[in-house]
């Protein structure tokens, strides 16, 4: 059924999108955690989208098609989370607890106007697909009142 | 003379179901505004609900003799239908999406929808009526 199908799209749209929001907050709140060790130092954090696609060949090997298979891909997944390679901050602050022998801490490669843009944009197309989901539910709930 | 829900309904029940798919094919292109490379789809609501008129040639397949045999089915396979738009303004990551162009669609689509549910309801209401005769 189409309009029961909306409701799995629009989930998957929320949940890479909090998904998103949710590694914003991340790197948010960890964009001032400076420390000593190259390698300890937190990464900006990016997830990867990527479409759903349905399974419409291996369908049609089998011979048997759905006639009303015409929507080639179901929705958005999140294949994975990236930590980003720009380079890192190297600041001189010996006052600094963790700072190195010649007084040096890294900081994160967060880019707080990036990841700020990042959130509204996330927020925003967490709403659209709530949006999608609510007229959706209206549309079901019309049907049900069929022939009454 | 019987009734034939066929002939009462006309092509509302068509009409419907298309809005049906449609309205999922636009909250697919929806929830990928953010994932890259995605092209946005939709499909030719005139030409789609052509094809659901029956006619003789419907029922046009290939016979499938042997278990390996791919059959072809009708002529008209789903996946066809579905066109690319053509972005106004292409983004940077090869994303065809537009959020205003797509959300218009979408409400254009519920409210379409809204309607063949009307013109439906009131043919079933019809029916009901010449039944009971009052």
């Amino acid at each position: 059924m189409a309009l029961g199908n909306i409701f799995d799209i629009a989930g998957t749209g929320m949940n890479a999108q909090s998904l998103r929001l949710n590694t914003t907050a991340s790197n948010l709140a960890n964009a001032q955690s400076a420390n000593a060790s190259i390698d300890q130092v937190y990464r900006s954090r990016q997830p990867v989208f990527a479409a759903i696609q349905n399974q419409a060949m291996r369908q049609t090997l089998d011979g048997n098609r759905a006639a009303n298979e015409s929507d080639a891909s179901a929705g958005v997944q999140v294949l994975g989370i990236v930590e980003s390679d720009t380079p890192l901050e190297r600041r001189y602050e010996p006052t600094h607890p963790k700072a190195d022998k010649e007084g040096y801490v890294y900081y994160p490669n967060v880019n707080v106007v990036e990841e700020m843009t990042n959130m509204i944009s996330a927020s925003r197309s967490f709403q659209m697909n709530v949006e999608v989901m609510n007229s959706a539910k209206q549309m079901v709930q019309r049907v049900l009142t069929l022939g009454q | 003379m019987p009734i034939s829900f066929e002939s009462a309904l006309g092509i509302h029940e068509s009409a419907l179901r298309v809005r049906g798919q449609r309205a999922s094919i636009l909250a697919n292109n929806l929830a990928n505004i953010d994932t890259p490379n995605f092209k946005a789809r939709d499909l030719d609501f005139k030409q789609v609900l052509e094809q659901q008129k029956p006619t003789e040639s419907h029922y046009f397949g290939t016979a499938v003799t042997n278990q390996r045999h791919i059959e072809v089915g009708d002529i008209s396979n789903g996946d066809s239908e579905l066109l690319y738009r053509t972005p106004q303004q292409p983004s940077i990551d090869g994303n065809t999406v537009e959020d205003q162009i797509e959300h218009a669609e979408y409400m254009k689509n519920a409210l379409a929808f809204q309607t063949s549910f009307q013109f439906l309801n009131s043919k079933f209401q019809g029916l009901k009526s010449a039944i009971r005769g009052d």
